[in-house]
């Protein structure tokens, strides 16, 4: 009984003091508006449209209007699942991107560390302000200058001729996708994406150099135990992050690097979207498609969220 | 990190260290470097093949077909969409991001979390298409504008710059008789200039850069920015196309597609390049920033 009363009591003073603050942040609140519309706009009500995949889209009645799908709605996550390309498209996806993983996540953790055993501070600026530059080109002149050093009558092939090696169809042979997709991943990425390892290596206690070194640990025993213990937090939530980013990055490359001889391995789920939602119009499966994709992009990262766990436990000791 | 240490074995590392860390920078440069040494070697000895180190038969031929020809109205547009989409990103996160930074803001933990969601989760391609298409955007320049008109992970990095202005600061301007919006302008903006000038540098960059939203919303090719210029260059074949928009030139071989779309390369690159040295620092302090309360 008491309870409630208390409860009575409170509600009116809370109402008031919710217009209050309203009256108060005023100014915020209208500050607030043109944000808040754009993100209802163009974030929330294509985060609404996801339903699409469970929609029979009809142009006229829009997103919001469109009827529910035959099925229960399941029609076109049904076809999905019984599309065998879409597993094609799905093995793609998961083989290109962990590969890409395996070989892009830990190049610019090398680079960092070999930039710190660097003693000239004016060369490793030099160094720095060199390989952060691919970072800034745009994705269609690194494979436009790709396609000009590696086509059958680039540089490459040119070079290697003089070694007695017949010229190789990098840019059209399936067998060389995965190794130019990485390849110019790395040389796009490794300097900008040193910069987090190289912050987290400053910021590394010198004592516990020092007191190695009266120990008598040499440079790669304190590299062993001191450097990459005190920089595996970072690089950690750096693997999380890039665990929840593994299948939708980079398909602005692939669909420029995607040729009719390689889509075999280079087709993957964005690609695929892209094609059937805005060349064939497929609207309904397309987003069915992708809804795939973010599904297995949460379990990556559920995944690797739980084995971090389990393994910062027993390293961070 | 400079640690005089002797032994052999560190000797030899240091020069290791030394000479791969100078063959990444080569690695770094040289495919740009190969593009402009191509652009400005006659178009037959690009053809014969052999440039490597030196351009060969200097000739500025390929770079006046490039302004004889529709790349400068493409060029144009990309400088458009460049100076527009910034400010409307500058304008936009910065409104955003000043009540997310008041810690007496009431509404501060219903619209950071309504931002945060963003990060995580979002409508994907076709929606985000659809939704541009029903608000009647598709061929214009809003379409490669508002729809990210924020970006939430820059946006936050502002936030943050503005969480460390003093409160004090903002107070006395209150007691003053300031409303936020003149707080904001007169006192938040001037204070995080450095902050700002990252995130504009930033965006230009990513509005300079981006070519595949150009390719859902914009299908009149007077509209189209110039790394879609680009694109159709280099995969849609139109470069035949291109080349009798620039004339007669292609008829001496001074220019060939090699060279055209080596210029075209350098040019749509040159505004980064030129910019690069300068702000280079400001880039990195941007990460920085970002990822130590991102």
């Amino acid at each position: 009984m008491s309870n409630e009363s208390v409860q009575i009591r409170n509600r009116r003073p809370l109402a008031q003091r919710f217009i209050r603050a309203l009256n108060r942040d005023k100014y915020l609140y209208l500050i607030m508006l043109l944000p808040a519309v754009y993100y209802i706009l163009f974030c929330y009500y294509p985060m609404y449209g996801v339903t699409l995949a469970f929609k029979q889209y009809k142009p006229k009645l829009g997103i919001l209007g469109s009827p529910w799908a035959s099925q229960n709605g399941m029609k076109y996550v049904l076809q999905v699942v019984n599309d065998p390309y879409f597993w094609t498209v799905f093995k793609n996806t998961i083989v290109l991107n962990l590969t890409n993983l395996v070989i892009s996540f830990p190049a610019p953790i090398i680079l960092a560390l070999l930039l710190n055993e660097v003693a000239s501070s004016k060369y490793k600026r030099i160094v720095q302000t060199i390989t952060y530059l691919p970072h800034f080109l745009s994705t269609v002149v690194v494979v436009g200058m790709m396609t000009s050093m590696f086509n059958s009558t680039g540089i490459v092939n040119e070079l290697l001729g003089k070694l007695g090696i017949g010229p190789i169809a990098f840019l059209n042979d399936a067998q060389y996708f995965r190794p130019m997709y990485i390849g110019s991943n790395v040389w796009q990425g490794i300097g900008w994406d040193s910069i987090i390892f190289l912050s987290a290596l400053a910021g590394l206690d010198m004592e516990l150099y020092e007191a190695a070194r009266i120990d008598g640990a040499g440079r790669w025993k304190q590299t062993i135990h001191i450097t990459l213990p005190g920089i595996l937090p970072t690089i950690i939530i750096m693997l999380i992050l890039a665990m929840g980013r593994i299948l939708n990055v980079s398909y602005q490359k692939i669909l420029l690097m995607m040729t009719g001889s390689n889509q075999s391995v280079s087709d993957v789920i964005s690609t695929y979207v892209y094609r059937r939602g805005i060349t064939k119009a497929d609207f309904s499966y397309a987003t069915a498609v992708n809804l795939f994709q973010s599904l297995v992009s949460l379990v990556f990262v559920a995944a690797t969220n739980w084995i971090s766990r389990k393994t910062s436990e027993t390293s961070l000791w | 990190m400079a640690i005089k240490e002797g032994g052999v074995s560190r000797k030899a590392f240091n020069i290791f260290n030394y000479v791969f860390l100078f063959l990444l920078m080569v690695v770094c440069l040289y495919p740009l470097y190969l593009q402009f040494i191509i652009s400005i070697s006659h178009g037959l000895e690009v053809m014969k093949g052999g440039i490597t180190l030196l351009p060969r038969n200097v000739t500025l031929a390929t770079y006046r077909a490039i302004l004889r020809g529709d790349l400068f109205m493409y060029m144009k547009n990309s400088i458009i969409y460049t100076v527009v989409g910034t400010a409307v990103n500058l304008f936009m996160s910065c409104l955003c991001a000043y009540p997310l930074s008041r810690r007496t803001f009431s509404g501060r933990r219903f619209f950071t979390a309504m931002v945060s969601v963003t990060l995580f989760f979002g409508g994907g391609m076709i929606p985000m298409y659809l939704t541009v298409k029903q608000f009647d955007l598709m061929d214009t320049m809003w379409a490669l504008i508002l729809p990210g008109a924020i970006s939430t992970y820059n946006m936050i990095i502002i936030r943050t710059a503005f969480q460390s202005i003093p409160d004090s600061l903002v107070e006395s301007a209150q007691l003053d008789g300031a409303t936020d919006l003149t707080i904001l302008w007169k006192i938040v903006i001037p204070l995080s200039k450095a902050t700002l000038a990252t995130m504009l540098l930033f965006y230009a960059v990513s509005h300079w850069n981006s070519y595949f939203d150009a390719m859902l919303y914009i299908n009149k090719k007077e509209l189209y920015p110039l790394q879609i210029m680009l694109r159709n260059m280099l995969i849609g074949g139109q470069l035949a196309e291109e080349t009798e928009m620039v004339g007669s030139s292609a008829a001496s071989f001074a220019t060939t597609d090699a060279t055209l779309r080596a210029g075209t390369i350098i040019v749509s690159t040159l505004p980064i390049l030129i910019v690069y040295p300068f702000v280079q620092r400001h880039f990195v302090k941007g990460v920085m920033v970002g990822s130590i309360k991102g």
